[in-house]
Order: structure tokens, then C-alpha cells, then sequence
């Protein structure tokens, strides 16, 4: 190379360097303004005919022009709360199975058949959902006695579709994120304070639960971030949930999301306040996901910077590397 | 105190079968899945699925041959877009990790990675089919490229950190700038893992319906133009599934079926390549 030995060319050389993948790296960034910005100029119309009354109406009319988004924020809780009170005390009982628990010859059997969870796509749960699950929800709704089903709970038409399949195939969706995480997290926890525990004569629960107390905040980051992927999740409850916008404690009634109103009704939103509403959606959704998982990567990492662990979520590609390093 | 004692070690035993049955409960949907989608799936599988087209209402038999080469072609344009955009970004990372831009460009990229899918078709719908006023497969394309950089990129930046330091001062001590260091000693040290996650990640981004269903739409007929609406085997499947027809349904399975086994192939391979890899370096 003409430029041995001179100090300043190659210096030059390594700030192009630096310049040119850093301008891939700026369109990382400039995507994620792009999707904020973009959301808000074509929400724009919605935001400022409805403004904050968007939020707080029932109303989806679009023949009459009138949209409330309640329903859907009403069902996209219910169903990611609900399939989180499902998926996080399995999630733990996994991590915990697998990092103190099995042998070391099921260990890595376990951890990818608990992570082929995560890489079946969610068109096949929702296939399977229709035709598998709502059924057998549906059997289980007609065998309720007739008392349980003057409860609000219980209420509604057993179709099976409804609130109770979609939070159960949710709950599948989730548990690879949590306890993918939550095994991280208490490998991380150091040995010393297994061994305190036993050394104080502790059974194994006990030394555990000290292990998953020590190991709190990064649970807690795991159980967000399994809550941020229910809440996106589109196409698996959408094929479920039975796309109806009313409000309803019932788990056997069928509701809507955020997620499946804009997945059901783009394609069909003739004017512009209609498009408008659903991108309005969207956009909240964005905002809601951003914030849920900026969250659960902090808690997370405050708990495994030292051992360094992935959380990008990209749960089979980058993650058992990362972990296997940490703890090899 | 020997009662609270057997209290103690009948609880802790009790935990110990929870767990365990918490991995059950966990792999029974698993295998209630798969079992599913292979027995109602071969049923429907056969030469046709590949090599016909999708038949009307009342007919039965046809394929999808249409949708699996527009699967095909919408990953390919996303991978010849977000492959040289996620590697050269995880290379950044990697190579400047610890400034303050390396952070916040690893903050955008687990955000972006966030994202619902159905919120990046709602952005690929503003950018690449609102101001040309059609459906394509560019759009997309584009929409699944978008989904994939992240991954892309934060397994890159994984692997080059892998990679002993040792390689790269040595590229670096011999007079070579640190574009020669990275791209000629580091990233090739990394290549095989980098192959292996781009594949995961088209596997992971092959399966995308929500993205899809307001970008490149559906197409009853078989296209390889950029600029027309184009079919795939997500949406097609999605079609099938919520259609009231028997062979439809048939044909959804079918679909389903060929997903899987795409990605149960694909995680398989990144397995057994990953051991390998680590293998390597385990030696040094």
C-alpha cells in the first residue's frame, strides 16, 4: 500500500472507515425516526379531528365516521395481561428447570425445543388456533355448569373463539422470551449465593427462591419483554380472538386488538379519516411497544452487564452463543 | 423440628415437580403443533403444491407454486437489502463499541427489533406503496428487509465480538488499516456465523405474514414483477384458513406444513453450525 509508513494517510483511511459503516449504522437510526415520524404525519387528521376523546369513545363506526379506539386498547391489555399470568410462572419453572435443575445432557435439548416456540411463525399458531384450540376451548365453554356461566367471567356464546384462545395462544407465543431470559439472568446470579444458602442448610426450594429473589429485577425485564411481544402480536389472535370491538370482562367473548383492528381494516379503509384512525392505532402501538421494551432491555441489563448476554430478543440466533461464552 | 423439617424438604420436592411440569406444559403445544401441521399437512402435500396454481372454489387439488415463488422473491429482496445494511452496521458496533453512537445505534437496533410487525407493514405502506399508489413486491420486500436488519446486525456485532482480539492487532501490527483488518481477517473469522444468522433470520422473516398483507397484498395469479402485487405462502395460508372451504383448509395445512419444516430445517442447521463454530474457537 502507497501509504505505509504515513502516519496521517492511514489515518485518513481508518476515519473513512469509520465514516462509511457509520452511515449504514445512521440508517439503523434513520429508520426508527422514519417509523415515528411517518406514523405521525398520516395519523395527523385522526389526531386532530378526535385528539384525546380517540381514547377514551367505544365508538367504531366507520360508515359514520365515528372512531374510538377503547375497545381494542381494552382487548390488547386483557389479552397480553392474562396470557402473561399464564406464561410467567411457566416461563420461571422453565428457566429454573433448566438452569439448576435438569441434567446436562437434556440442557441444550431443552433450551432449543423451548426456543423452536419462538421460530414458529405465528401464521401457524393462528392455523392451528382455528382449527385445534378454539375447538377444544369451545368444549370447555359448553361443560361449564350453567352457574359458572351467569358469572361475567363465563358470560357470552361458547363459539370458542374469543378472548380465552387468544390469551392462551399468547401464552405459548410468550413463555420462549421469558424464560429465555429468566434462565440468563440466574446464571448469572453468582454460585456464592447458592452455596450460602445450602451452607445454612437450605433445601433446594429455598435455595432457589433466594437465586430468583437475587435475580428480580432481570425476571421482571424477561416478563416485559415477553409483554412487549404479546402486545404486537398480530395474526395468531386475530385468527382467534373473534375481531369483535366490544368491551366485555368475559373470557369467552370475542374482542378485538390493536394489533388486529389495523391487520383486518387497512386494506378496506376507503377515506382518509379511516386510514388515518388505524395508523393512529399503530402509532400508539409503536410508542407503547418502545417504551415496554426499553424498560425490560434496562432491567435486564442492570442485572447481566457483567456477564455480557444478548437481549435483542433475537432469542435462537445471537443469545445461546452469547450465553455460552459467558459461561464458558 | 424435625416435622418443619419434612415440611421444608416435602415443599422443596414439590417446586422440583412443578418445574418439571412447567417444561411439559411448555413442550405439549409444541408437540401438539407439530403434530397438527404434519398430519394434516402431508394430507395436502404432494408435487402439485409445488408446481400448480392455487384452483377456485368447488375444485380440488392445485398448489401454491405462485405464492411459494413470491415468498421466495420477497426474502431475496429483503435479504439483498438488509444483509449489506446489517452486517456493515454490526461491523460499526463491533468495531466502535463503547461510543456513544455504537450505543445508540444498538438502542435503535433492539428497538427496530421490537417493533410489532404489524406497525413496520403500516411504515412500508407510507414509504414504498402510498406514493406510488400500488401493492408490490418491492414494497414488500422492503417491509421484511426492515424487520430483518436488526437481526442482522446484532448477530454480526455478537460474532465479530467473538472473534479473538489477538486476530485482528495482528492484522493491525502487520501495517494493515482497519478496513483491511476488519474486512479482510475479522469478518471472514466470523463468516460462518454471520451465514448462519442471515439464514436464521430469512427463515425467521419467511414466516412474516402481518408486514405483507397492506405491502405486497396477494395475487390470485403467478407474477414475478417488482412492481405488481405479488402472493406468498403466509398470506395465502392466512386466505385459506379464514376461508369457509374444506380444501382450502386442506391447502392452509399444506402451507403451514412447508413453513415449519423451512424453519425447523434452518434452526437445525444454525444448531449443528453454532457447535461447530464454538468448537473452533474452543481450539483456538
Amino acid at each position: 500500500m502507497g501509504q505505509r509508513g504515513k502516519q496521517g494517510s492511514s489515518g485518513s483511511a481508518d476515519l473513512g472507515f469509520r465514516i462509511g459503516t457509520g452511515v449504514f449504522a445512521l440508517f439503523l437510526i434513520g429508520i426508527v425516526c422514519a417509523i415515528g415520524f411517518l406514523l405521525t404525519r398520516d395519523a395527523w387528521l385522526s389526531i386532530q379531528k378526535f385528539g384525546l376523546g380517540f381514547w377514551g369513545s367505544q365508538v367504531w363506526n366507520p360508515v359514520s365516521g365515528e372512531f374510538g379506539a377503547l375497545p381494542f386498547i381494552w382487548g390488547t391489555l386483557y389479552s397480553s395481561v392474562l396470557a402473561l399470568l399464564i406464561a410467567t410462572p411457566i416461563s420461571i419453572g422453565i428457566a429454573v428447570f433448566i438452569a439448576e435443575m435438569s441434567p446436562a445432557v437434556l440442557r441444550q435439548p431443552l433450551v432449543f425445543l423451548t426456543e423452536l416456540l419462538a421460530a414458529i411463525p405465528s401464521i401457524v399458531y393462528g392455523l392451528w388456533g382455528i382449527f385445534v384450540l378454539v375447538p377444544a376451548v369451545r368444549s370447555i365453554e359448553t361443560s361449564l355448569p350453567d352457574v359458572a356461566r351467569r358469572l361475567p367471567l363465563f358470560s357470552g356464546p361458547p363459539l370458542g373463539l374469543g378472548m380465552l384462545a387468544a390469551a392462551l395462544v399468547l401464552a405459548i407465543m410468550v413463555i420462549p422470551f421469558t424464560s429465555s431470559i429468566a434462565r440468563e439472568v440466574l446464571k448469572s446470579v453468582p454460585a456464592a449465593q447458592r452455596e450460602g444458602a445450602y451452607a445454612l442448610g437450605a433445601t433446594r426450594l429455598e435455595a432457589i427462591r433466594a437465586a430468583l429473589f437475587y435475580a428480580r429485577t432481570g425476571i421482571i425485564g424477561g416478563v416485559m419483554l415477553g409483554f412487549g411481544r404479546a402486545l404486537g402480536e398480530t395474526m395468531a389472535v386475530t385468527m382467534v380472538i373473534g375481531n369483535n370491538p366490544r368491551i366485555s370482562a368475559s373470557l369467552f367473548a370475542p374482542q378485538h386488538t390493536m394489533a388486529a383492528v389495523i391487520a383486518n381494516e387497512f386494506t378496506e379503509a376507503a377515506d382518509q379519516l379511516y386510514l388515518s384512525a388505524l395508523v393512529e392505532i399503530g402509532l400508539v402501538l409503536f410508542t407503547i411497544t418502545l417504551i415496554v421494551n426499553s424498560l425490560s432491555r434496562l432491567l435486564i441489563w442492570s442485572m447481566t452487564r457483567s456477564s455480557r448476554v444478548s437481549v435483542a430478543g433475537s432469542v435462537e440466533t445471537a443469545e445461546p452463543l452469547a450465553a455460552e461464552t459467558a459461561a464458558g | 423440628m424435625s416435622a418443619g423439617a419434612g415440611w421444608r424438604r416435602l415443599l422443596s420436592s414439590l417446586f422440583v415437580g412443578f418445574c418439571a411440569c412447567a417444561v411439559l406444559l411448555a413442550l405439549l403445544p409444541l408437540a401438539l403443533i407439530l403434530f397438527f401441521v404434519v398430519s394434516q399437512g402431508i394430507r395436502a402435500l404432494n408435487v402439485d403444491f409445488f408446481t400448480h396454481m392455487p384452483l377456485p372454489v368447488g375444485e380440488s387439488g392445485g398448489g401454491m407454486a405462485n405464492a411459494i415463488v413470491g415468498t421466495l422473491m420477497l426474502v431475496g429482496l429483503a435479504g439483498l437489502m438488509a444483509v449489506p445494511i446489517g452486517v456493515i452496521s454490526g461491523v460499526y458496533m463491533a468495531e466502535y463499541a463503547g461510543t456513544r453512537f455504537a450505543s445508540t445505534v444498538r438502542f435503535a437496533a433492539d428497538t427496530l427489533n421490537g417493533v410489532p410487525s404489524i406497525v413496520i407493514g403500516v411504515f412500508a405502506y407510507a414509504v414504498a406503496v402510498l406514493p406510488f399508489r400500488q401493492f408490490s413486491t418491492l414494497a414488500g420486500g422492503f417491509a421484511l428487509g426492515v424487520m430483518m436488519i436488526p437481526i442482522i446486525a446484532r448477530t454480526t456485532e455478537e460474532l465479530l465480538l467473538l472473534v479473538p482480539g489477538s486476530l485482528r492487532e495482528g492484522a493491525l501490527a502487520l501495517g494493515a488499516t482497519r478496513a483491511r483488518a476488519v474486512f479482510s481477517v475479522v469478518l471472514p473469522a466470523a463468516l460462518p456465523g454471520i451465514v448462519t444468522g442471515v439464514m436464521l433470520a430469512l427463515a425467521r422473516i419467511a414466516g412474516e405474514t402481518a408486514p405483507l398483507l397492506f405491502t405486497s397484498f396477494n395475487n390470485r395469479f403467478f407474477s414475478t414483477r417488482l412492481t405488481q402485487p405479488i402472493a406468498s405462502l403466509t398470506v395465502q395460508v392466512y386466505t385459506y384458513a379464514i376461508s369457509p372451504y374444506q380444501d382450502w383448509h386442506r391447502q392452509a395445512w399444506a402451507g403451514a406444513l412447508v413453513l415449519v419444516m423451512m424453519v425447523l430445517f434452518c434452526s437445525l442447521a444454525a444448531r449443528l453450525a453454532t457447535r461447530r463454530i464454538e468448537r473452533m474457537h474452543a481450539r483456538g
